[in-house]
Formats: C-alpha cells, sequence, structure tokens
C-alpha cells in the first residue's frame, strides 16, 4: 500500500488537485459558496480576480470581438501561470477530460488491448495543431469561437457544474475512441486545447529532469508516458524534457525508481548541454 | 521523361506532400465543422437574459461561463446542454418553466464579463447618474394566439394581465362588447410591443393547455415599418422626415426613357 502511493503520489495529487477545482466551481453553482464561480472559460476567484481561458478569448479575438479588461486580464493571468508551471500542465492537473481520457487508458491497460490488437491505427501527433489552426479560421470564417461551439471539455466540465444533457454521448464517443481506436487519442493527438498549451509551455520554467547517470534504462517512464516521444533524452543524457507536449503529470518520476528522473526549474542557459547542471 | 522507378524522394517532396495530406485533412474536416456551426447558430427561437446584445454578437461574445446563470437567483437561466439544440453552452430561459422575474437590481447583468449581457442596455440615466432599470430590458416579446386565449371566447380570466410585472403598460385589457350573449364584455388582453420585456411571467401564468400567451424572441415576433411610413399627427414620428434624406427613386432599364418621352416618341406619326 505505501510502496502503491508512493508510486502513484503525483497521479494522487492530480485526482485532488482536478477534483477540487470541479467542486469548488460546483459549489459555487449550488450553494452559492464563491471562491471559485464560473467555469474554466471564465471565472472569478472570491468574486475578484479574474481567469480567462486564453484560448478561448483568442477564437473571440478571431471571430471579430475584443472581449472586456477584466477578460483579457483573465487570460493574461493564466497563460503567464501555464508558461511557468508548463502549458500542458493544465492538461494533466487541471481538465476534467483527463479524468475521461485517463480511465479509458487504465481500462485499455487492464484488458491488454495494446498487445490483443493487431493492426494499430496511427494518428499523427501533430493533428492537435492543425486542429488548433482550423478552429483559429473557422472562428474567422463563422464569426463565432469555433471549439467552443463543440468542445468536449466544455461538455464535461460545463455538464458537472450546470447539467449534462445529451453531452454524456459524446464524451462517451471519446472514451471509446481513446479505448480501441488510438491509445491517447484525444488529449495525446486530436485536442487544440492541448496543442495551444503546448505552445504555451515551451519554455516554461517548471520542468521534468532527468539524470542518466543513474538511469538504469529499465524504460518504466515511457511505458507510463502519455506523450512518450517527449522522453527522448532517457538514458542518453541528461537535462530537462524540453518538449512543450510534455503534460508534467509526473507520472514517469513516481515509476522511477532509481531517481533518475525529477521536477525541476529549467537551467535556460544550458539547457542540453553538459552531463548536469 | 524522366523514370519514375528512380527519382529521388527529396526530403523537400516529402514536406511538400505531407502538407498537401495534412491540408486535405483539414478541408474536409473544416468542411464538416463550419457546417455543425452553421447548422448550430441558426437557432432563432432561443430567449437570451436581459441586456442581451443581437444574437450575432451575442454569440461571439458570450465565453459560456455561466456567471449569469449563478447569479441569477430564481434558477431561470440555463446553459445550453447538448441535446438542447440550442448554441452549445450559450444562456437561455424557458418561460413556460421559469419565467424571468425581473429583479430591480438584475443581477444576471453586471456579473458578464465580455459584455455579451449589456449594462447599457438596462439602464437609464437619472440625475446624471446611471441606474439599472429592468423595463428597458428586451428579451422578447409576448404575443397571444386569440384562438385559443379563453379572454377571446368571453370567458374573465386576465391572468396575464395580473401577472405582468409592469401590469397596464406592457399588458392592458381592451373592453369589448360580447355580441353572443348581448350583455357582457369581453375582457381581452392586449401586449404593447413597445413595453413588453419579454419576461415571460404572463406565459408562466396562463391558464390554457399550452400557453396562449407566448414569448417569442424579438427578431421572429417583430416587423418593422420601414422609412416610407411616418405618422403625420405625431409631432415625434414627424421629426423623423428630418433625417430622411430625400426622395427614394428606384432605377431600372426602363428609367432611361422618361413617361413622357415614350409618349411623344411616335410623334412623327400624328405630323
Amino acid at each position: 500500500m505505501k510502496t502503491w502511493i508512493l508510486t502513484h503520489r503525483f497521479t494522487l495529487a492530480r485526482r485532488v488537485v482536478q477534483l477540487s477545482i470541479l467542486g469548488l466551481y460546483m459549489a459555487a453553482n449550488a450553494y452559492g459558496f464563491m471562491l471559485l464561480s464560473g467555469n474554466l472559460s471564465s471565472s472569478l476567484v472570491m468574486g475578484t480576480i479574474p481567469l480567462a481561458d486564453p484560448f478561448a478569448v483568442l477564437q473571440m479575438f478571431a471571430a471579430g470581438v475584443l472581449v472586456g479588461m477584466d477578460v483579457l486580464l483573465g487570460a493574461l493571468i493564466i497563460l503567464l501561470f501555464y508558461m511557468v508551471v508548463g502549458g500542458r500542465a493544465f492538461c494533466s492537473w487541471v481538465c476534467p477530460m483527463n479524468l475521461v481520457t485517463d480511465a479509458a487508458n487504465w481500462t485499455r491497460k487492464f484488458f491488454l488491448l495494446d498487445r490483443a490488437v493487431e493492426r494499430k491505427i496511427w494518428l499523427s501527433r501533430n493533428v492537435r495543431y492543425w486542429v488548433l489552426g482550423l478552429s483559429i479560421i473557422l472562428s474567422l470564417t463563422m464569426g463565432v469561437a469555433a471549439f467552443e461551439m463543440l468542445s468536449p471539455i466544455g461538455m464535461l466540465h460545463r455538464g458537472l457544474i450546470f447539467g449534462m444533457g445529451m453531452g454524456g454521448a459524446a464524451l462517451l464517443c471519446i472514451f471509446l475512441f481513446d479505448l480501441f481506436a488510438v491509445k491517447h487519442g484525444w488529449c495525446g493527438h486530436i485536442c487544440p486545447l492541448g496543442g495551444f498549451y503546448s505552445l504555451v509551455g515551451r519554455l516554461s520554467l517548471v520542468r521534468v529532469k532527468h539524470d542518466h547517470t543513474v538511469c538504469t534504462s529499465c524504460m518504466k517512464c515511457k511505458e507510463v508516458c502519455p506523450e512518450k516521444h517527449v522522453l527522448g533524452i532517457v538514458s542518453k543524457s541528461s537535462g530537462a524534457i524540453v518538449s512543450g507536449e510534455c503534460t508534467n503529470c509526473g507520472r514517469c518520476v513516481e515509476v522511477c525508481e532509481s531517481h533518475a528522473l525529477f521536477f525541476g526549474v529549467r537551467n535556460y542557459i544550458n539547457t542540453n548541454v553538459g552531463e548536469k547542471e | 521523361m524522366s523514370n519514375h522507378a528512380t527519382q529521388q524522394i527529396t526530403a523537400r517532396r516529402k514536406f511538400l506532400t505531407l502538407m498537401a495530406q495534412s491540408v486535405g485533412f483539414s478541408a474536409l474536416g473544416g468542411m464538416v465543422w463550419s457546417g455543425y456551426i452553421a447548422e448550430a447558430k441558426a437557432a432563432p427561437l432561443i430567449l437570451r437574459p436581459p441586456g442581451a446584445v443581437a444574437e450575432v454578437d451575442f454569440l461571439r461574445l458570450c465565453i459560456k461561463c455561466g456567471q449569469c446563470v449563478e447569479a441569477c437567483p430564481y434558477d431561470t437561466l440555463n446553459l445550453a446542454k447538448p441535446g438542447d439544440n440550442k448554441p452549445l453552452g450559450t444562456p437561455f430561459f424557458n418561460p413556460r418553466e421559469v419565467p424571468c422575474y425581473m429583479c430591480t437590481d438584475i443581477p444576471c447583468v453586471p456579473v458578464c464579463p465580455t459584455g455579451a449581457l449589456d449594462e447599457h442596455a438596462v439602464s437609464r440615466v437619472v440625475e446624471g447618474k446611471k441606474e439599472l432599470d429592468i423595463t428597458k430590458a428586451r428579451m422578447g416579446l409576448a404575443v397571444v394566439d386569440v384562438e385559443s386565449c379563453i379572454a377571446f371566447w368571453g370567458i374573465q380570466c386576465d391572468a396575464c394581465y395580473r401577472a405582468c410585472p409592469i401590469m397596464d403598460s406592457a399588458i392592458s385589457l381592451e373592453y369589448r362588447r360580447n355580441e353572443r350573449t348581448g350583455k357582457h364584455a369581453y375582457l381581452v388582453p392586449i401586449v404593447n410591443s413597445t413595453m413588453c420585456t419579454g419576461c415571460g411571467l404572463c406565459e408562466r401564468a396562463c391558464v390554457t393547455e399550452k400557453a396562449a400567451i407566448h414569448v417569442l424572441p424579438l427578431e421572429v415576433a417583430k416587423g418593422a415599418i420601414g422609412g416610407h411610413y411616418i405618422k403625420g399627427w405625431d409631432a415625434s414620428d414627424e421629426k423623423r422626415l428630418e433625417t430622411q434624406s430625400s426622395d427614394v427613386t428606384t432605377r431600372t432599364k426602363r428609367s432611361e426613357k422618361s413617361a413622357q418621352d415614350y409618349l411623344n416618341a411616335d410623334e412623327e406619326v400624328f405630323k
């Protein structure tokens, strides 16, 4: 039990963060407990500090509106925050969709689907950037924030706070897609919000770091990583995991038995040079 | 002719092919996606919260945060869920279920972070100070179906009239003689479209199985007179003449020949 907690310490912390954020939003709507009101699109902390989804604001900008100062400020706060803690920290620590796709992945592992499926469907991980570009172009041409019109993240998130409706069907589709069609299909390949935060987090301060001198090359980290291509340097060289696509979920850190992976602050000057900083 | 089998596949060719492939997929995806958006946007039968800007701009501005929904003390407002067949995540209300109770402090409007709900649209200036005024809201317009309204049968009802928060202004009762009985009066509800806020309290109160008075969005319920008709007996309407440009002349191919030219074209015939 103790070792299980140790090897899932970041996963547990992430669940706590994800569920508390959801819980606070729900409490604001249901009981008027206004510590965090609104939802992930735009919210208020204690009724004063604005927060807003920078990707939604970008789409609205493309759709031809200049939003108010509050929303701009809110989007800026969020943008700066994720520029520091790693853009896709949103994906693994905040986004409620992560619960769905992680559940799909857990089920996938449980039924050994990765080994059972012979012909794998290949999907480029760059699809998300094309979807990102497309959502900006369509916002421009259709005059409405394009991704927000069908975002399953919004469906799930609003659904939990304000009522689900038929949103469950869309979420089931994504669950089944991730489970049977493409591993990490939605979060790791398609989601344009993930693509957006990948770009935001390219130069982020908080990163997973690797020390290849103590690495035993067991490759457990690559087994659990939802974006395993970011772990290219493992067992080869030391330094930070620099790809913006790393979600800072900490799965690799918690499974590493030799402490070769750890959270740290990025050294901007010698990122890829030298054995150790 | 170059031999295709031996031709080198260069990095440039690979790159261009990849880009073309991606553009192809994007075009297909974009077509389906924009088709979906066009369908989702075309839902004119929706009632928005007070102070909402015109629907086209509303869809642009609304960030779907639900602050207005949370602010509403009567749980009037809902965010459109998948399956509601309304633009996803935008606020609306269904007056037959829960109407807008027209709070004088209008809690739903000032919380809007993007200006999709415009405070100016529901305020007036009193002694140099801006003050919220819910009666300026135009969420929709109540329309009476006279065939299913029992007041038009001669039965005394006035449920909508009494439910109206601006009684005798937005809905008034008109007395008419009931020729059928010869000794009773019809008390029929008449909606004044310049005063009605579209709150839907009348629709909620209506006693018929399906409401005989129901709120429709303004763009559906209202007509438009156009610039040609001016009330000569109304001094304020007369003023529109001052801003009106000169007479509108329609020009077609036929306009080149004036009526006079046309009549006198064959002048020589009669000489």
